[in-house]
């Protein structure tokens, strides 16, 4: 019952926190320097691990394909799935599970800290909304950033696999004609039905993460439960809702 | 009529404010889960007073404090500055006020020009010229203009309660409030501290709340003193009170006799 309440005070909070956060997006254009800082962090930083990531899985997406494929003659088609679920489902969720690995434990170890040596309460007194100068901005950023990472996900994960069945004996496609047979199956839909899901999850984990860190209390040791909480939170939040949002995409 | 008049008035001062609140705290109780930190608390603070709150730690003290600025909400009774109710926002943006806290709390990610910078850049006081006189003003007021372009992990503990109360000067606040300022400072760290309290009082006219355990403090610059024990108001009365003081609590907690015969952890015992 303790663990339900505390499920439900979470919700309740972060909701709370995104309404707070999104009021103030009129003050974007006066915080400009530290939404460019807030994109190169979550942007820049998060690219090269994105992109060898998105590489690999790719390439193996299409050494799988290649396996499973040849005992029913379907080899043509690896383009068209490997495009497919990188566009519809690996790129997004790659992008956000690295984004949670990568700059949400960063968030919530920042925000958690500046909670417990009392930064955001001396924030609190000199009437600077913490949400105005902490949580918008990053918000803000991981929408503009998240489309980003999610499209160079795709594109190296494409890349991957060409490259994987063009030097794989057993596979041999040539990268024209595995376009080829991508460019049939995979609409401009596919593409921007994942890039829709990118920033549902990128919104969230950065929401997540820094709604833990800002209620984070006690001393170092809740700092780092706040970073565990709030990567292991966002990882089963990606997942969940990775579920209904392709549900309610398909439906449309 | 020129301003610079005042003889006492270094030239470096900037104007002093007039708008000085008086702060009521109001039957101020405050529990949290069962354990009942404030019992029907009661005082008022006049404007431009120094009050000092004392008190054995855990009795409270910092717990009110935190009322005052609004970072904590009653469970019963209020906390009214100028009248205003010190629980909502509101009051935030009509009172100027700025709280030293214990630790500092300064921004560790920001230099300490950018700490100091940080509130009139944010609520747009002044031009990037003009906040760099303000906060240039305020670190030499307080001896630290070499202190500028150094991080917060690079000072020593005196030099980052200077911060505190620089950056707490720059807000140019009608109410200044400081958690235990001379704690864990030298002898002469802590009279420079209390000096500069009484002198901020004196240039400003800003009504101050000081939160502290330092006798000295209170019986040289207090206008009043009050003492928190278990959560109850003890004593209220002028410093000069602090002098021979009626209740044997607080004498014992203002001149504490060092007992090696019967020493008090034993007394605990038994």
């Amino acid at each position: 019952m303790n663990q339900f309440t505390r499920i439900l005070e979470g919700i309740g909070s972060t909701v709370l926190l995104f309404g707070r956060s999104v009021a103030y997006l009129p003050t974007l254009p006066r915080q400009f320097g530290r939404f460019i800082e807030q994109c190169y962090l979550i942007g820049y930083t998060t690219l090269p691990i994105v992109a060898i990531l998105s590489f690999f899985i790719g390439s193996v997406l299409a050494l799988q394909a290649g396996y499973s494929m040849e005992n029913f003659g379907g080899k043509q088609f690896i383009g068209s799935l490997v495009g497919l679920s990188m566009a519809r489902e690996l790129g997004p969720m790659m992008a956000a599970i690295l984004l949670a690995g990568r700059v949400g434990s960063a968030i919530a170890a920042e925000l958690a800290s500046m909670k417990v040596y009392q930064e955001v309460d001396a924030l609190v007194t000199m009437n600077i909304p913490p949400p105005r100068m902490l949580v918008m901005p990053r918000l803000a950023a991981v929408v503009f950033m998240m489309p980003v990472l999610a499209i160079i996900a795709n594109l190296v994960g494409w890349f991957g696999g060409a490259i994987i069945c063009s030097v794989t004996d057993s596979i041999a496609i040539d990268p024209a004609s595995y376009f080829s047979t991508m460019r049939m199956f995979l609409k401009f839909k596919d593409v921007v039905n994942g890039l829709i899901k990118a920033e549902i999850f990128g919104l969230t984990v950065v929401l997540v993460c820094c709604n833990i860190g800002l209620n984070t209390r006690g001393g170092p040791r809740e700092i780092g439960a706040a970073v565990t909480r709030a990567v292991v939170v966002s990882l089963i939040l990606i997942l969940v809702l990775d579920y209904f949002v392709t549900k309610l995409l398909t439906l449309m | 009529m020129p301003t610079a008049t005042t003889p006492t008035s270094p030239p470096n001062l900037p104007a002093g404010n007039d708008g000085a609140v008086g702060v009521a705290i109001e039957d101020l109780s405050k529990r949290f889960g069962t354990f009942e930190v404030l019992k029907n608390v009661s005082f008022t603070v006049q404007p431009g007073e120094i009050f000092v709150l004392m008190g054995p730690s855990g009795s409270g003290k910092s717990v009110l404090l935190k009322h005052i600025v609004g970072l904590e909400m009653p469970t019963s009774g209020r906390v009214t500055i100028d009248g205003l109710d010190a629980a909502a926002e509101k009051t935030r943006e009509r009172v100027r006020m700025a709280l030293v806290f214990q630790a500092g709390a300064l921004f560790n990610s920001m230099s300490v020009y950018d700490n100091l910078a940080l509130y009139p850049r944010e609520h747009r006081m002044a031009s990037e010229a003009g906040i760099r006189d303000k906060v240039m003003r305020a670190l030499q007021i307080l001896s630290l203009e070499t202190a500028a372009q150094k991080f917060p992990s690079e000072l020593s503990g005196g030099m980052k309660k200077r911060v505190a109360i620089a950056r707490a000067l720059v807000v140019e606040p009608q109410l200044m409030l400081y958690d235990e300022p001379t704690s864990e400072l030298d002898p002469v760290m802590s009279a420079t501290i209390s000096e500069i309290i009484a002198t901020l009082r004196e240039q400003y006219h800003v009504t101050t709340i000081v939160v502290s355990h330092d006798r000295d403090l209170a019986l040289n610059i207090a206008d009043r003193v009050g003492i928190l024990m278990g959560g109850k108001l003890v004593s209220l009365g002028p410093r000069s009170a602090l002098r021979e003081p009626a209740d044997p609590r607080v004498a014992d907690f203002l001149n504490p006799k060092i007992n090696l015969k019967n020493p008090r952890f034993k007394q605990l015992e038994s």
